[in-house]
């Protein structure tokens, strides 16, 4: 009976995943635990974002992705919307328009588009499979554009970079020309000066300070140096659980969320972030592997950007924090304390799952 | 047929989708890559670095401010102390609107204008991550009230700070001086000293006076804790301490009360008065009207009463006993009388018969005595007694400039009299070479003449008149004047005795002192310029008055005081010692714009000698402060410590 129950319930699970995930959001409990000052209030909470997170992936895995072809157009279309509502009727926190209040709950329509965005393209090039035309990428970044205009006023950078990565690897993946891809990136390193200008005040700070942390040690780069002390000062084999000087004694701001990895980077070491990078390895190849076993079109390349946006989120987030790339607002994957993110990542998986679970025999 | 295409079509499709997810997964892994050489750059290759920072940052030393050493006066009443006080202090880099903050905490804590200005004064010469006191002097529930908001003012603290109180005010303030926020030259000083580090957590420091003196013994040696620190600064626990030494105490010779008397005496007239136990150089009263309170000072003192003391036409600011120079006029006689004396010339029986002006020899230009119709048959005695201008005319002419100078630089005019005060001035003593050198002109004949009245180039300070009055009644022998006779050791309480230097001894024949102190012991009997000063005192007082000039007075022209504005009026001069017999204070005293030596001055004079020699209080004399402390100034005796001090 109980067997019977439980082969009900993981029936649409994909094992190897679920392990990799599972062992991964252990590892994030134990560097929150430490991160928060040995709270159990943060940690309870986080439990509490992770079991929602759970649910909200079992339930994704258990829907077929047929269904899921059919909510994308609808999807996108509200997520637009409700973006539109946000640049009306947003409210403010930290200088950034990001939440709508809906009476019942406030939402934050830019983590919604993070799935419909990919569903919508994997959707669009799925139903223009057979007569596939220049004019359909073109389209497609049209549709891409709109969402990512909104949410980059917003200002929320993370979020839009990580959109675009999510589009962008649909029409990668749906086979958008090399010659052209070449020549758009020798385009884009021409453009990149334009874009610069368009650019907030913060955000060229970043940039700036990225190369430069040392040229403004108390203020934007303080985040970056005192990251890297932590994460350098952790040695091989780190100064062990709960005794990061850095992290313990309060140098690292936001140690909890973005730059969590600064704390685990202090207290386990090179040992522990390999690790980690080893875990995100396989949760990746583990998602490519099903993109390419994928027996639909709307499935390969929903389940590819899938994987490769999550690819994108730890590369940018360890880039950050280990001073390579900009900080831009990114949190580690699994591993932040925080709850939307961490719903919209494990209903990702949940569609991977499901991807992986719904295959019908094919004769080969 | 149709089926087969299109599964030769889903393979094909496959197969370049499947490329496209090998390409992606390099990508990946190459990223990957980047990112664990990263790591292992700053993990490894750069371990050593990174963890002496993370030490760096962790590990800091905070100073522990030593206790600055007490001054007290000669009976132990205290002129400086330290006590302790909540302050409600800024640091500007932690917050992020400076001007929005103070107008929150002004509704829990009483901020006022003066503390607004002052803070805007000690900010704009503070650095950003340095704590700027707003408000001083917190009462309990005032630091209670802010303690309660606390949460809602990163960046500000309340800090129990040691302060400086000088309990007298306004008593003695040139003398005691004050300390002040340590400003840029202050750093600049204390680098080239060497004494920088000794300094790390002080934010005061002596600025003038016995303050200023005595810096290096007031100061102590500063102390240091080891503490493990957070981010914010504070402090999580102690690794290691040395505890300071706290500052010396200084012990002076003035007896506070002999100085209340010397200052009331001055009322609201301008000047100074510096009275020396002859045989020891032990200062005893030091004056210079008009005082300021030191109190103003030691928090930073705000713009308006700074504008209020530094404009002031009575010039309170200034240290008139060594900063204040002034043309000796005839109390520079007796020392010229006795230059003549021991010169071989006017001893007794000479005498001149006095016409009431000098002529030089082939010149119709007449030197005028203050008598015009003159004093009629002088002795060196009566010119003293008289202070006959043209006994001296005639006597400096025939000994030469150079005679007179040569003699009366032992009587310290000329040089700083090497009292323990810094910014003393030397005067001056003019010789031929000075007037080529300053001025290069040659020097006439007349110069010589008025300089044996005190007149012309010459200047002293009050300091210097007191010094030569000093010497003279210790028979020749210098003795360095000092205000600090002993150094107390703040943790035992041992006193070490300040050493009694003698500067200079010159061989001066008794009865040549004789002649020129009778002289001066006559000038407060009837008949004498100060009668008023010897008049039913039990001892016998010698004493020379004198006037100096403010503004020039045409040949011809008679002055006339009240015709004068008063700030153009003589500076009255007078200087003494008593008992003559057995000398145990000597005096000299200036009041600006007084007129006359012996009528305005003189009475100061009396009142100080009545008090140290007789212990006899003036009528209106009032009490001196025993130690009191501002309201609202005490706060538990524990300093906290802040690794960002």
């Amino acid at each position: 009976m109980i067997d019977r129950i439980y082969k009900g319930l993981v029936r649409h699970i994909d094992g190897f995943l679920m392990g990799c995930l599972l062992l991964t959001l252990l590892l994030g409990l134990f560097v929150l635990y430490s991160a928060s000052g040995e709270s159990s209030a943060r940690m309870f909470a986080q439990l509490t974002n992770i079991s929602v997170a759970l649910l909200v992936m079992w339930l994704a895995a258990n829907i077929p992705p047929q269904h899921l072809e059919r909510i994308a157009l609808p999807l996108y279309l509200l997520g637009v919307l409700l973006l539109l509502g946000v640049a009306l009727f947003g409210e403010i926190t930290n200088g950034a328009r990001r939440w709508l209040d809906l009476g019942v709950a406030r939402i934050q329509p830019s983590e919604l588009m993070k799935i419909a965005v990919p569903m919508m393209l994997a959707w669009y090039f799925a139903k223009r499979e057979e007569s596939l035309r220049l004019t359909d990428y073109a389209i497609a970044a049209i549709f891409l554009a709109i969402p990512a205009a909104f949410i980059l006023k917003q200002p929320d950078l993370g979020t839009t970079l990580l959109i675009l990565g999510s589009g962008i690897f649909v029409i990668y993946l749906a086979g958008f020309s090399w010659k052209l891809i070449i020549a758009m990136a020798v385009g884009a390193a021409a453009l990149a000066p334009l874009l610069w200008t368009m650019l907030h005040d913060y955000q060229r700070r970043r940039i700036i300070i990225l190369f430069d942390p040392h040229q403004d040690p108390l203020g934007a780069g303080y985040h970056t140096i005192q990251a890297n002390i932590a994460i350098g000062s952790g040695g091989l084999a780190g100064k062990g659980w709960l005794n990061g000087t850095q992290s313990q004694l309060d140098f690292i701001p936001e140690r909890t969320t973005d730059f969590i990895l600064a704390v685990f980077g202090e207290e386990f070491g090179l040992l522990g972030n390999l690790l980690l990078l080893l875990l995100f390895t396989l949760i990746i190849g583990r998602g490519l592997v099903i993109a390419a076993q994928a027996q639909s079109t709307f499935c390969r390349l929903l389940a590819g950007s899938i994987s490769l946006t999550f690819f994108t989120y730890a590369f940018v987030n360890i880039g950050m924090v280990s001073g390579i790339l900009p900080v831009v607002g990114v949190p580690l994957p699994l591993i932040s304390y925080g709850g939307t993110s961490l719903v919209t990542l494990m209903l990702g998986f949940g569609i991977l799952m499901s991807i992986q679970t719904h295959k019908k025999l094919v004769a080969t | 047929m149709r089926a087969r295409s299109e599964l030769k079509n889903y393979r094909q499709e496959s197969y370049y989708f499947r490329i496209r997810l090998a390409v992606a997964a390099a990508f990946v892994l190459l990223c990957f890559g980047i990112l664990a050489a990263r790591l292992f750059y700053l993990q490894m290759a750069k371990h050593e670095h990174y963890h002496t920072l993370a030490e760096n940052n962790r590990i800091s030393l905070v100073p522990i401010v030593p206790n600055r050493g007490l001054i007290f006066d000669k009976n132990g009443v205290v002129l400086a102390h330290n006590f302790f006080v909540y302050t409600l202090e800024i640091t500007p880099a932690r917050v992020k609107d400076v001007e929005e903050t103070i107008n929150q905490l002004s509704e829990l804590v009483e901020i006022g204008t003066l503390d607004r200005k002052r803070f805007k004064k000690i900010l704009s010469e503070s650095q950003e991550f340095e704590s700027v006191p707003l408000r001083t002097h917190l009462n309990e529930a005032e630091a209670a009230r802010f303690a309660v908001n606390r949460y809602r003012f990163p960046g500000v603290e309340i800090k129990s700070r040691l302060f400086r109180h000088y309990p007298q005010g306004a008593l003695g303030s040139h003398m005691v001086g004050y300390i002040g926020r340590i400003n840029d030259k202050d750093l600049i000083n204390l680098k080239e000293s060497g004494e920088l580090s000794n300094y790390k957590g002080s934010d005061h420091i002596g600025k003038s006076g016995l303050e200023e003196y005595y810096e290096s013994i007031l100061h102590g040696k500063t102390g240091f804790k080891q503490v493990e620190t957070d981010s914010g600064g504070h402090a999580v626990r102690v690794l290691s301490s040395t505890p300071p030494v706290p500052g010396d105490n200084l012990i002076l010779s003035v007896d506070s009360k002999l100085q209340k008397i010397g200052e009331d005496a001055f009322g609201d007239k301008r000047g100074a008065m510096v009275a020396i136990q002859p045989k020891t150089g032990e200062v005893l009263a030091y004056v210079s009207m008009p005082t300021f309170d030191s109190n103003l000072f030691v928090g930073g003192i705000d713009t308006e009463n700074w504008k209020a003391l530094n404009e002031s036409l009575d010039k309170p600011l200034i240290n008139r006993p060594l900063r204040g120079i002034y043309p000796p006029g005839s109390t520079f006689k007796p020392f010229i009388a006795l230059a003549g004396l021991e010169a071989g010339r006017r001893a007794p029986p000479f005498s001149i018969n006095d016409p009431g002006f000098f002529t030089l020899p082939g010149n119709t230009h007449r030197y005028r005595d203050w008598k015009p119709q003159g004093h009629g048959v002088v002795d060196m005695r009566k010119a003293i007694t008289i202070s006959c201008d043209t006994f001296f005319y005639g006597l400096a002419h025939e000994m030469g400039i150079h005679a007179m100078t040569d003699f009366v630089r032992h009587f310290g005019f000329g040089q700083r009299s090497g009292i323990d005060i810094s910014g003393e001035l030397e005067g001056l003593l003019p010789t031929p070479e000075w007037k080529k050198r300053r001025w290069n002109q040659p020097w006439y004949p007349g110069e010589t003449v008025i300089f044996g009245i005190g007149q012309g180039y010459m200047l002293a300070t009050p300091m210097q008149l007191a010094q030569a009055t000093a010497i003279f009644a210790n028979n020749g022998v210098a003795m360095k004047p000092h205000l600090v006779t002993g150094i107390q050791e703040a943790s035992s309480g041992t006193i070490r005795t300040v050493e009694q230097v003698v500067t200079d001894r010159m061989e001066l024949k008794p009865e040549n002192v004789e002649i020129v102190r009778k002289g001066m012991e006559d000038v407060t009997l009837p008949g004498g310029t100060a009668v008023a000063v010897g008049a039913g005192a039990p001892y016998t007082v010698a004493a020379k008055t004198g006037t100096a000039q403010v503004v020039g007075i045409k040949q011809g022209e008679k002055y006339d005081a009240s015709k004068l504005d008063e700030r153009h009026r003589d500076h009255a001069l007078f200087i003494a010692y008593a008992p003559a017999d057995d000398p145990q204070i000597a005096l000299a005293i200036i009041v600006e714009n007084g007129g006359s030596g012996g009528s305005v001055a003189g009475p100061i004079a009396r009142k100080v000698m009545d008090y140290y020699l007789l212990g006899k209080e003036p009528a209106e004399s009032t009490p001196i402060n025993p130690i009191a402390l501002p309201e609202a100034a005490i706060a538990p005796a524990t300093t906290e410590e802040h690794a960002h001090d």
